[in-house]
């Protein structure tokens, strides 16, 4: 019997999702809803825009105007939509290829222009769909099915990458921490003007068996020893944060959102 | 009526906008006017044309064929153009110029446009809408009311009075006919 | 009624206006970029939106979210960008979102020749973008033709629930001309689904014999999914090929099935023309002035102008040049539409006049052919 909140928000005819076991994409797909519940959002107004990986198939199953757009191009097409009508509550599913590969301009772009868009990258290190490709987030010397003698690429970190190109609201989430991920999504949907969480994902069937990460446990596990606190992290030394990952609000400022400076524009002419 | 005029100079002169004044000025007059530019990569400097072919009936194609009317601002454009003109097209040369070869049996109206521009009116940039005037003498395309009309379409808003100044002192240019 | 002289370029931006364009995406390219910045100047003044985009491919996604959020939207671009259009292009015609996308274009192939004249992507306007998918693309041949030729290319669009090529060219595009801005337009608006609907709604199912969905703007409490994948009518994703079949089938047939209503054409002289000149876009201006002065020499040519490309007015062609001897096609390129009108001519002999080196074709160059067959 699905949940009040899957009969509410999702499309239950399409479920199952197409995800693996133990791939956490589901989760963060879930604590989306909640967090879209908790702020009692109108639901004929949210829009979820996707573009193209494993990640990209959650705008499907809410029930909700949805858009699964091409490879990359999903910021893109979102702008175009909140251009077109700002009322939308624009939130939008990537993953790390997705967002920081193919789409990694118009990621930046669109951090730029500080536009009310609310981004999910579900970061999980591997390109899925296509089968355990190295991306722009596998870190150095690990190894995908295109780096089968170890990635020699350097890795992004794109919440960093979102905040230096003009997101006035980044922060980081883990699979471990679901109920931080939620207050996190939830803020960055409440957030005026571009909004970022780089959600820690999970993707034991290729990254895991890759690297040999264990299963999804051990995996989840790994990010619990590894991840701390924006808070916490404030009182360690730099040896200390080594192997860690931060999580929390990572930057978060009031700056005019895109669309509302174009309105005055609007405003301005039409007054002349 | 039928005329076909192509205007060249260096970038920056204002051919172009010469032009594009003709056509607006003969729209206005009810005629029919194509107008179109060669385009280099350069904003600035480099050989600049435009044509304006205008008609009292549909103008089939839109570039000049057979040119009745030129001007040359600068020696490069005239050396260029006055190449292989019928001998029937009119040719304003700016008196800075050399005549080229190959004109004695063209009538060759030489004007100090330039000189107009700077000394008379007293800005350099009104060259252009100097030659304008010149041009309207020369070929009667509509009358001086359109032509500021048509002016005034392409102007910013408070140089009137030195454009109109420009203007009537073209169409007051009588040159030496060669 | 007064006309206004005005660019071609800057009469496709009066007329998409004046069709209901209120959204705008695109990026600085030779010779198109006076459409962007006209578009820049004008949708504020009438609540519209511009925006230049980070590349061509981000203007044509933007176009088509500010479409399915139920904005009318364009973009315009040239050869190189048009390259970088078609992966979304393709997305807008399997997603059936409509939008109007204007190619300039010059000669190519690559960055080519920035501002000189080409006809060089007829075929990339059909075939540009991946996989089976059906297009409507349209090329005028004059200012005036270019303003009531885009409001019909967006009502196209609009009733067709598919993007619509709008196939300019340099010539046009640079060139100013008179145009008689009218407000006696037809606009027509895309099919809105009924109140009723919103339980359970499928827009791509169709109602029986429907071929056009109606598919609802976002934010009006219709809830669907927009997606390039082959999908059912909710828009989620399937294998079922009989579903896939269908659905692609239907993309086809709505413009198949509908040529009758697409397809324009003009035929000029051709009641007793013994040579059939067959050209589009600027290039008809030269073959104009060519047959003035052919038909001046007591030649008998004609005419046969497609104004909708794509589909290629087969019928309105097999018609007008039913009692000719010759056709010469004449064209800015190697030759594209040449292949159509060899397949449609069968048996008559079919002679080409192309230009590839960024020339315009003079109708001296039609005139001499035309002389030679």
């Amino acid at each position: 019997m699905p949940s009040k909140l899957i009969q509410k928000y999702m499309r239950e005819e399409h479920l199952p999702h197409i995800w693996c076991p133990g791939c956490s994409h589901g989760s963060f797909m879930r604590a989306v809803a909640v967090a879209v519940d908790r702020l009692g959002l109108d639901h004929d107004k949210v829009v979820f825009v996707s573009g193209i990986g494993c990640s990209s198939r959650s705008a499907g199953y809410m029930d909700f105007n949805t858009i699964h757009t091409t490879h990359g191009r999903a910021f893109a097409f979102a702008t175009g939509i909140k251009m077109a009508n700002p009322e939308l509550e624009v939130i939008l599913f990537t993953g790390d290829g997705d967002a920081s590969a193919i789409g990694g301009n118009h990621l930046i772009h669109a951090c730029r222009r500080n536009i009310g868009i609310t981004t999910l990258v579900m970061n999980n290190n591997i390109y899925g769909m296509t089968g355990g490709q190295y991306s722009p987030t596998t870190p150095t010397g690990e190894f995908g099915t295109t780096a089968p003698y170890g990635n020699i690429d350097r890795d992004f970190d794109i919440a960093e990458l979102a905040k230096a190109a003009g997101a006035t609201f980044t922060a980081r989430a883990n699979t471990y921490d679901l109920n931080q991920a939620t207050n996190l999504i939830q803020k960055a949907i409440e957030h005026k003007g571009f909004s970022l969480v780089d959600c820690l994902s999970i993707c034991p069937s290729y990254y895991g068996r890759k690297n040999k990460k264990g299963d999804a446990v051990k995996m989840i596990q790994w990010q619990k020893e590894h991840t701390v606190s924006v808070q916490k992290a404030q009182n360690m030394t730099a040896e200390e944060l080594q192997d860690k990952i931060v999580c929390g609000v990572l930057c978060d400022y009031d700056y005019p959102e895109y669309t509302e400076k174009y309105q005055q524009i609007i405003d301005r002419v039409r007054k002349d | 009526m039928k005329e076909e005029i192509r205007l060249a100079g260096s970038g920056g002169q204002g051919v172009i906008l010469a032009s594009i004044i003709l056509a607006d000025a003969a729209v206005l007059s009810g005629n029919n006017a194509t107008q179109s530019q060669a385009y280099g990569p350069e904003a600035r400097g480099g050989a600049c044309k435009a044509e304006v072919v205008i008609s009292d009936e549909r103008i089939r194609f839109g570039k000049v064929l057979k040119p009745s009317f030129l001007l040359a601002l600068n020696q490069k454009a005239a050396d260029t153009f006055a190449k292989d003109l019928p001998k029937e097209t009119i040719v304003m040369l700016d008196e800075s110029i050399t005549t080229p070869e190959g004109l004695k049996e063209n009538t060759v109206i030489r004007l100090p446009i330039l000189e107009t521009a700077k000394e008379k009116v007293g800005k350099a940039f009104t060259a252009n809408i100097v030659a304008v005037g010149a041009i309207n003498n020369v070929l009667h395309l509509c009358d001086n009311e359109t032509l500021f009309e048509a002016v005034k379409l392409h102007i910013p808003k408070g140089t009137e009075e030195i454009n109109l100044k420009a203007l009537s002192e073209g169409e007051k240019l009588r040159g030496s006919n060669e | 009624m007064t006309k206004v002289l005005m660019q071609g370029n800057e009469a496709c931006v009066k007329g998409a206006i004046a069709a209901g364009m209120r959204f705008f995406a695109g990026y600085p390219i030779t010779p198109s970029t006076e459409i962007a910045e006209g578009s820049a100047v004008e949708l504020p003044k009438v609540g519209g939106k511009f925006i230049q985009m980070e590349d061509e491919l981000a203007s044509m996604a933007a176009v088509i979210g500010a479409s399915a959020a139920g904005v009318k939207s364009m973009t315009a671009t040239s050869g190189p960008g048009f390259s970088l259009k078609q992966e979304n292009i393709g997305y807008a015609s399997e997603a059936e979102i409509p939008c109007v996308i204007v190619d300039v274009q010059r000669t190519g192939p690559s960055t080519g020749m920035a501002t000189s004249p080409s006809q060089g992507d007829v075929m990339q306007a059909r075939w540009g973008t991946h996989g089976d998918h059906p297009i409507i693309a349209l090329s005028p041949s004059s200012v005036e033709e270019t303003y009531r030729l885009v409001i019909r290319a967006f009502n196209l669009s609009e009733k067709y629930m598919t993007p619509v090529i709008f196939l300019m060219d340099e010539i046009i595009g640079h060139m100013r001309e008179g145009v008689e801005i009218s407000n006696d337009i037809e606009v027509i608006d895309r099919k809105m689904p009924s109140e009723d609907q919103k339980e359970n709604y499928r827009p791509y199912d169709c109602a029986d014999g429907e071929l056009v969905p109606a598919l609802a703007p976002m934010g009006k409490g219709f809830y669907y999914n927009i997606t390039g994948l082959l999908h059912g009518g909710d828009g989620f994703p399937t294998n079922d090929n009989e579903v896939t079949g269908r659905q692609v089938l239907r993309l086809m047939k709505k413009i198949e099935d509908n040529r009758a209503d697409i397809c324009q054409s003009e035929s000029q002289d051709m009641d007793d023309a013994e040579i059939a000149i067959v050209c589009y876009g600027g290039t008809a201006r030269s073959a104009d002035e060519a047959i003035f002065q052919l038909k001046e020499k007591g030649i008998k040519v004609g005419m046969f102008r497609p104004i909708t490309i794509w589909p290629f007015p087969e019928e309105d062609f097999l018609k007008a040049t039913k009692n000719v001897k010759k056709i010469l096609v004449v064209e800015h390129n190697y030759g594209q539409i040449l292949l159509e009108v060899q397949r449609l001519a069968k048996n008559l002999p079919v002679e080409f006049l192309g230009c590839i080196n960024g020339k315009t074709i003079s109708p001296d160059e039609i005139i001499a052919k035309v002389e030679e067959l």
